[in-house]
């Protein structure tokens, strides 16, 4: 049985990726940090419940995607499998992994950390369908195995593995989409469509 | 746009890509997959590009600055829930 009194020591060194996954979760920083305060305190009353010995870390984010689910979420129909729509497998790769004939150029030098910008790949995820959107968290921010994420999302490791691989290849296909848009706006000659574009990314910011 | 590999060993090989790169494959699996791709550049090249990506989504999806004053908010609040009701004072 664990010790209150020990939690802050243990329990707070997660705060920063509790932060970020609650940021995923909820899209906005005010109920992120609700999110988070929230966990925090559920985590704290009930840490007698929790096993010394085991994954601290997977235990939060349980409490973590519990409380998002059970308060934060907005009621949304759950989506099914057949909904992302079929993309095809390498999505993204097929199109700007190769020199050859890509639809997005990219030069050998360029790498993918600076083609793709943080907030598209922000957005990509934010909108994928929830039940797509938290395997992703769990596996590619959060780097849980699929056997965790099952526990964490109460969910068979099967659904798991399908959602995660429908997500990606669903954010994949949303990059690609950025990509050209922000390709295609690049080529115009008219300077005012970079003014816009400028102000619009300004926008974004200032929503985070 | 380019066809990725269509040999019958690379089409086996990109259906486990994602369980490959999660490091969810039993070791006999992993060490098939990996004998294929020292010798095919083709699926190596699709390997790298999405070993490549899986890193930038999970750099690009944590950057996020905690806000100052969170923490501290936090632990004030262990402080001060003197009966352990959850409920702070």
């Amino acid at each position: 049985m664990a010790d209150q009194a020990d939690f802050a020591d243990e329990a707070m060194q997660y705060a920063p990726q509790l932060y970020s996954a609650a940021m995923r979760m909820t899209r906005n920083r005010a109920d992120a940090e609700d999110l988070v305060q929230e966990a925090y305190l559920k985590g704290f009353r009930s840490f007698h419940t929790f096993n010394e010995g085991t994954n601290l870390r997977a235990w939060l984010f349980r409490i973590l995607t519990n409380t998002y689910i059970n308060q934060y979420r907005k009621k949304q129909r759950s989506f099914d499998e057949s909904d992302l729509g079929d993309i095809e497998d390498l999505y993204l790769y097929k199109r700007m992994g190769t020199f050859e004939d890509p639809t997005i150029g990219r030069s050998a030098e360029e790498s993918l950390m600076t083609m793709l910008p943080d907030d598209e790949v922000k957005q990509a995820l934010e909108n994928l369908p929830e039940n797509f959107r938290m395997p992703v968290i769990l596996a590619d921010v959060q780097g849980f195995a699929y056997k965790e994420i099952a526990e964490i999302l109460e969910i068979p490791i099967g659904t798991v593995m399908s959602r995660l691989h429908r997500g990606r290849k669903q954010m994949q296909k949303a990059l690609h989409d950025y990509a050209i848009e922000r390709g295609l706006r690049r080529r115009e000659p008219d300077t005012t469509s970079d003014m816009h574009s400028v102000v619009h990314a300004a926008d974004e910011k200032g929503t985070r | 746009m380019m066809e990725a590999c269509d040999e019958p060993d690379c089409a086996a090989t990109l259906k486990e890509l994602d369980v490959f790169l999660d490091e969810e494959l039993s070791d006999a699996a992993h060490q098939s997959i990996a004998h294929h791709l020292d010798a095919c550049p083709d699926c190596l090249s699709a390997f790298d590009f999405h070993a490549e990506l899986k890193e930038v989504i999970s750099v690009k999806l944590q950057n996020d600055e905690m806000p100052a004053g969170l923490l501290s908010r936090i632990e004030k609040c262990f402080a001060t829930d003197f009966n352990g009701d959850g409920v702070i004072g």
